[in-house]
Order: C-alpha cells, then sequence, then structure tokens
C-alpha cells in the first residue's frame, strides 16, 4: 500500500529536521518555535517564535529552515517570519524536547514556578535536586549555570520564561 | 480605540496617531540601544567572570529589544532598522541623556578604561525600574503590535531587573568605600535621571491616543519603588529627579552621544548598504 504524504506534511517534517544551533539535540519544533504553516499553491510560508528576542541564533534558524523546506520539489518559494505574538515561554517546550535538552546536559526548565517566582530544577546527570543556581546568566540568552552538590557537576539549565 | 497593523498606521485618517507612537518608538528605541551599547562597553571590565556572563547576557537582550522596535519603526515605513540603528545622526536621536553618559574615564582602543562600576549599577537599576513600568503600562498600549511586543520583553527584563537591584541593594548595604562610591552615584545620576521619566513634547498625545499611560503616572510608580528602596537602605531621598542637562527626547544631547555613535557606527559607516 502506497500512503502518500500531503505537501503540509513533508513541509513539517523538512522543520523537524533544523536543530538549535547551540544545542544540536533539540529541533525547533521540540523547542515550541513553530508557529502556523501555510501553503498557497508553491508558496509556504512558516511563522517562528523567537525564544529571545536578541538571541544571535534566531537568523540562522530562520535561513536553516528556508534551505529544509527549499529541497521539496514541489516548493517554489519560502517565506519565513518571526512573530511576537503568541509569545514563546518555556512551557512551549514539548516532552520530547526536555528529554532531548537532557541529553545536551542541560536540564529542562521547571514546569512550575513557586508562588514567589523562586524555581528548581533537577541535575541533568543524576538527577539531583540538591543543587546551586551559579548565575541565572549563563552562555546564552535561555541558559543559567547551576552546580550539583550530589554528583559534583556543573550544568546549565533552561531559564524557565513565562508571561505573567 | 485600537490600531492593529502597520497598515492602519498608515491610513490617511490617522496621521496624527501615527506623528505620536513614531515619537514614542523612537525613544523606546534609541533608549534599549545607547543602554545596551554601554552595556557592551563593560565586556571584559566587570568585577568577576560570572558578571562578565550575566552583564553581556543583559546587554544582548537590551540590543534584541531596541531591534524589535527600530523594526516596528521599519514596518510603518520609516526606513531600515539598520538604517535606523546606525545611520541617524546624534541631532535626532530621543534616548535620555543619562543613558548616553559614558561608563567612566578611559577607552577600549587607546587608553586604560577606567569605568566606574558604582555608577554603571546606580543607572542600570533606575533603567530596569523604569522600564519594567513602562513595559508594563505598553501592555495595553492601544497599539497592538506594540502591546504584544511588550509581552514578549517583559518576560526577559524580570531578570535585569533582579540582577541590578541585587548588585544595588547590595554595594549600599555594604559598608565603607562601597557606601560612599553608591552614595556619590546616585547623586550624579539622580541631576539627569528625568530625563528617563520624560515623554518628551508629545506627552499628552501619547495619553490621549491610549500609547501608554501618562508621564506623571509613569513618575509616580517610579519614584515609588525607588523611594522604598532608599527607605529600606537607609539611604536619604535626594527629591525632585533632575534634568539638569535637557530632555534628551527633544533632541538635546551631550558629546557623549556623538562619541558613542561614532564608535557603534564605524564598521556600519564602512559601507552602510552591506547587510547584517
Amino acid at each position: 500500500m502506497i500512503i502518500s504524504q500531503t505537501l503540509e506534511e513533508k513541509v513539517k517534517q523538512q522543520i523537524e529536521t533544523v536543530y538549535d544551533p547551540e544545542i544540536d539535540t533539540i529541533n525547533i519544533v521540540d523547542l515550541g518555535m513553530l508557529g502556523n504553516v501555510s501553503i498557497l499553491e508553491k508558496k509556504v510560508t512558516v511563522e517562528l517564535l523567537p525564544t529571545f528576542l536578541g538571541c544571535p541564533a534566531l537568523g540562522i534558524i530562520k535561513e536553516n529552515v528556508i534551505k529544509a523546506i527549499s529541497e521539496l520539489n514541489e516548493v517554489e518559494e519560502v517565506v519565513v517570519n518571526y512573530i511576537n505574538t503568541p509569545p514563546w515561554t518555556s512551557a512551549s517546550i514539548t516532552e520530547k524536547g526536555r528529554e532531548a535538552l537532557k541529553k545536551f546536559g542541560i536540564a529542562p526548565p521547571p514546569i512550575q514556578l513557586e508562588s514567589d517566582g523562586s524555581w528548581q530544577v533537577d541535575c541533568p546527570y543524576c538527577g539531583s535536586p540538591y543543587n546551586t543556581l551559579e548565575n541565572i546568566f549563563g552562555p546564552s540568552a535561555c541558559r543559567s549555570l547551576l552546580y550539583c552538590k550530589e554528583c559534583k557537576n556543573p550544568f546549565e539549565a533552561m531559564k524557565p520564561i513565562s508571561i505573567l | 480605540m485600537k490600531i492593529t497593523s502597520a497598515n492602519e498606521v498608515n491610513d490617511p485618517k490617522n496621521v496624527e496617531y501615527k506623528k505620536v507612537l513614531v515619537d514614542l518608538l523612537y525613544q523606546l528605541a534609541d533608549d534599549d540601544f545607547l543602554h545596551s551599547f554601554r552595556g557592551s562597553e563593560w565586556l571584559g571590565l566587570v568585577p568577576h567572570i560570572e558578571e562578565d556572563v550575566a552583564y553581556s547576557s543583559i546587554a544582548q537582550n537590551t540590543m534584541g529589544h531596541a531591534a524589535i522596535y527600530y523594526e516596528l519603526l521599519e514596518e510603518i515605513g520609516e526606513g531600515k532598522s539598520d538604517d535606523l540603528a546606525h545611520g541617524r545622526s546624534d541631532a535626532v536621536r530621543k534616548n535620555a541623556i543619562l543613558l548616553e553618559e559614558v561608563n567612566g574615564p578611559g577607552g577600549w582602543l587607546y587608553e586604560e578604561p577606567k569605568y566606574d562600576w558604582a555608577f554603571t549599577v546606580v543607572r542600570n537599576y533606575f533603567y530596569e525600574v523604569m522600564k519594567k513600568h513602562k513595559i508594563e503600562s505598553l501592555k495595553t498600549s492601544s497599539y497592538e503590535p506594540l502591546a504584544q511586543v511588550a509581552i514578549k520583553v517583559q518576560s526577559e527584563t524580570i531578570y535585569h531587573l533582579m540582577h541590578w537591584r541585587t548588585w544595588f541593594y547590595q554595594l549600599v548595604s555594604a559598608e565603607g568605600e562601597a557606601r560612599d562610591r553608591m552614595k556619590a552615584a546616585i547623586e550624579k545620576a539622580w541631576r539627569d535621571v528625568g530625563g528617563l521619566l520624560s515623554l518628551g513634547p508629545n506627552r499628552e498625545a501619547m495619553v490621549n491616543t491610549g500609547l501608554i499611560d501618562g508621564e506623571e503616572v509613569l513618575k509616580e510608580r517610579f519614584v515609588a519603588v525607588v523611594k522604598d528602596a532608599f527607605e529600606h537602605l537607609n539611604l536619604e531621598y535626594p527629591g525632585e529627579p533632575g534634568m539638569e542637562r535637557g530632555d534628551g527626547r527633544t533632541g538635546v544631547h551631550t558629546a557623549d552621544l556623538k562619541e558613542a555613535i561614532n564608535t557603534l557606527a564605524e564598521v556600519y559607516n564602512l559601507n552602510p548598504a552591506v547587510s547584517w
């Protein structure tokens, strides 16, 4: 039996091949960056949600999405736009994405913040919650630096971002 | 009244609205742009390595905020955002004078930089307190694309304010030189802090068009937070915020801005046609 894929399915499959340029275990769909995809004959328009407005990876991701979709023979034109609404939050990361972050040594963001805004994550290596926040800011806008007191490893965590 | 798109702004019946919106967007963009530039000058010079990570991350986020405001201007026909950021002279800039002031004597290229960390902490704390209240107000702006941006910006700036508030409280609470230098820096910054709170000559029209809350309302919210901090830290409240060197919203600036633009636009000016 031959199941033919629709163009929309093919486009989405191509978008899933685009990974975060700095965290190569997670694709942009699992990061929660994909908005609407619309197809009008041979033109594909993709909306992406920026994680952090100043993130230098945004330009690279945009180019990579255009490249990936352009590989499809049925497509003649690809337009990628960053949109500001709905805003990306760290809750947009999928369950699969959370696992992918751990593989890279990054703790996924806490699902819920405490009522005073504080938060806690588990060490991505040993799972221990016995760790300290060294720096809320990290090597990129979306990450914080922590240290695990249990397994004595420094690690990073996705910085929780929410709209209050 | 709500304006939902750039197209609607350009409807001839909204010509007055557009004029006021453009003024506000330049203020927001130029403020964040200069603030971020002064922050970037600290790279490698801050008191310790973790601060280098933190401050450069904050400056990068803030540059992203400036960029998105310049992009909103581009959308309504003001020109390309890169040109708006790099190609405008000091005479048409609308940032507050407090933000253009050098970090201290010296510089990156030719002289040893002797930047003033106390002044930087004070300026940044005041700036983030003001920004918090502006952004909060912009979330219900009549220009919906701006309201959407405000929600996004707010989610990032929570951490910025937390950061500078911590430095401010800790250095003022310390004994000896730290507290003295912080007091001197507060006195210096206070002379121009009024410019940060100004909405410029279109202040009334900004309220009437529903773009942002009134200048007095925003100022009250700013003063309430700062007064609370001063009381907690046993500092004397300096009184009415000053604007001794004038209102940057009207195009009044100092030589520091001219020099900053010459520096930050040096590469851009080599060939403005190159895309970034």
